[in-house]
């Protein structure tokens, strides 16, 4: 569970935590793209460093190590594969190149990591349903959206006490060969999807007998606006977009190893 | 059984929800463990299965440690019925739900055929054998539930919250079976809110708060005391409150039962003619 709490949203007040998810997302996109961009280690580390006032501003320091230890497994898996793959079949590169292109690689997926933890980390389903509501996607489908996001956590705890229930009743659910541990589920999953589709229909009764979708253009008790410091964000994100763009053509990246020798 | 020795419960999220308990149930006893939402009852039996292990300190029973043996093992001396019925149904038919224990504990055919055979009949669920269970009422589901533990005859028999969701009827014959069960020499753990279902069946109290035991003793005795009752957020049972009401003209405090009640204002009308 621990790898999810690092892209769980944690209800707290901080400059990132208040920032339109919009301005966020724009943020993320331009990251993500920049992180594609470059496969050097020096821009790619730069990208990593950038984030990380972000994340104190945020104060998720905690949760964010989470899921960089979460995803660390997979890092070293990138680094291995990319290690593995270069040794064998980039043919004349020295070994420390291969190394820095693996170690850039790997970079760049925690990178990825890293602006996706903290945009779910900052962002609430409810704020991020009211973004995409005024972004012009239909109210049904957002709802939708902030629903789904919002019973994961519901159904992760129900699992949990139905495993319990099973337990109680003789089940080892870790005994067995592999067809049997498969067959081992089924007395999990099947009160677990019957729940969730019981409680799916009793929500939408309750919703609808509170008037869902009695008025076509439904009103927000909050508005989202864009604000100075979102206008910053984006224009930052679009300063780092252009600059990126710039160097990528015209600039010749030099690598780490040949700067420190 | 069952013996609990200092026993402290932090769940994973640091959230203590026992410090310092310690429990002594006999074996045949009767108990009912009460108290607020949150004060620990459910956590306290989840670790008498050993669903739970013990953060500090150590659960026993039957002189075994549940720390040492799986929940499976424990689970044919302990039987635990939770409280929500649709956290455990999940067969075609009524008959299978009640046979899913007795197969994981690996009884023959025979034994099988006649220990649902058993369950169904002590339950009046005898009708329902081919039916499934999702098609029952929310009362009969959780008979269901209790059958498919009772199968299997555990020696000790946990109930959470048996109570909710039953109608008035139903909760009498839960008693009765109940009472029953714990006549033939089994030991019977009740975690509940409902103050009438327990003054009528007068088991041994155990009130519980914020993962402490407050108080421990007979329920004549317990849930007619006034602080204690307060103090875990349960209400006084009716006949007590009213026997509080006349105490002043010399009526005794300690009585939850209906029947003695009813006997002592006989006596006392009786006295005064």
């Amino acid at each position: 569970m621990s790898v999810f709490d690092g892209f769980k949203f944690r209800s707290i007040s901080s400059p990132i935590h208040q920032l339109d998810p919009r301005a966020k997302f724009i943020y993320v996109c331009v990251l993500f793209t920049v992180a594609v961009m470059f496969n050097n280690i020096i821009p790619l580390l730069i990208l990593f460093l950038i984030q990380l006032p972000i994340v104190f501003m945020a104060k998720v320091q905690r949760e964010w190590m989470r899921s960089m230890k979460g995803s660390a497994i997979f890092a070293i898996m990138i680094f291995a594969v990319n290690l593995l793959s270069l040794y064998f079949y980039a043919g004349h590169e020295t070994l420390t190149s291969i190394l820095e292109r693996s170690l850039a690689m790997t970079i760049r997926f925690i990178v990825l990591v890293q602006s996706f933890s903290i945009f779910f980390l900052t962002t609430s389903p409810d704020t991020l349903g009211l973004a995409l509501e005024q972004s012009g996607i239909p109210y049904e489908l957002c709802f939708a959206f902030t629903t789904a996001v919002r019973f994961v956590p519901v159904l992760a705890e129900e699992a949990q006490t139905i495993i319990d229930a099973q337990k109680a009743r003789g089940l080892e659910i870790e005994s067995g060969n592999f067809l049997r541990r498969i067959r081992n589920y089924i007395p999990i999953l099947i009160p677990l999807i019957v729940n969730a589709i019981r409680r799916s229909l009793e929500l939408a009764e309750t919703m609808e007998s509170r008037a869902w979708g009695a008025c076509k253009n439904r009103t927000n008790l909050y508005v989202l606006k864009i604000k100075t410091n979102d206008l910053l964000l984006i224009l930052f994100s679009l300063l780092l977009l252009t600059v990126s763009i710039y160097v990528s053509i015209n600039v010749y990246i030099p690598s780490l190893t040949s700067l420190l020798t | 059984m069952i013996i609990v020795e200092n026993l402290y419960f932090t769940y994973p999220n640091g959230v203590e929800a026992l410090s310092g308990v310690n429990l002594r149930i006999e074996d045949g006893e009767f108990v009912a463990i009460m108290g607020q939402n949150g004060a620990g009852k459910t956590t306290l039996v989840k670790l008498m299965n050993g669903l739970l292990k013990p953060t500090r300190g150590r659960v026993l029973v039957d002189g075994i440690d549940t720390r040492r043996v799986s929940v499976a093992r424990l689970a044919r001396k302990v039987g635990l019925v939770f409280q929500n019925p649709d956290h455990q149904l999940f067969s075609e038919t009524v008959e299978e739900e009640i046979s899913f224990a007795l197969r994981n504990f690996g009884y023959d055919e025979k034994t099988i055929k006649e220990r649902v055979g058993w369950a169904l009949n002590m339950l009046n669920l005898e009708r329902y054998r081919k039916i499934s269970p999702f098609m029952l009422s929310g009362g009969e589901r959780k008979r269901v539930a209790l059958a498919a533990v009772l199968a299997w005859d555990p020696k000790i028999i946990i109930l959470d919250e048996p109570t909710i969701g039953q109608d008035y009827m139903q909760k009498e014959k839960l008693r009765q079976f109940i009472l029953q069960l714990n006549q033939q020499g089994k030991t019977i753990i009740v975690v509940t809110h409902d103050v009438e279902f327990v003054a009528e069946c007068n088991p041994r109290i155990i009130l519980m708060k914020q993962g402490k035991i407050i108080a421990s003793g007979k329920a004549e005795e317990v849930l007619t005391n006034e602080d204690l009752v307060k103090e875990a957020s349960i209400a006084l049972p009716e006949i007590a409150k009213l026997f509080k009401c006349l105490e002043e003209y010399g009526f005794p405090r300690n009585v939850i039962d209906v029947y003695e009640a009813a006997d002592i204002i006989y006596k006392r009308l009786r006295d005064q003619k």
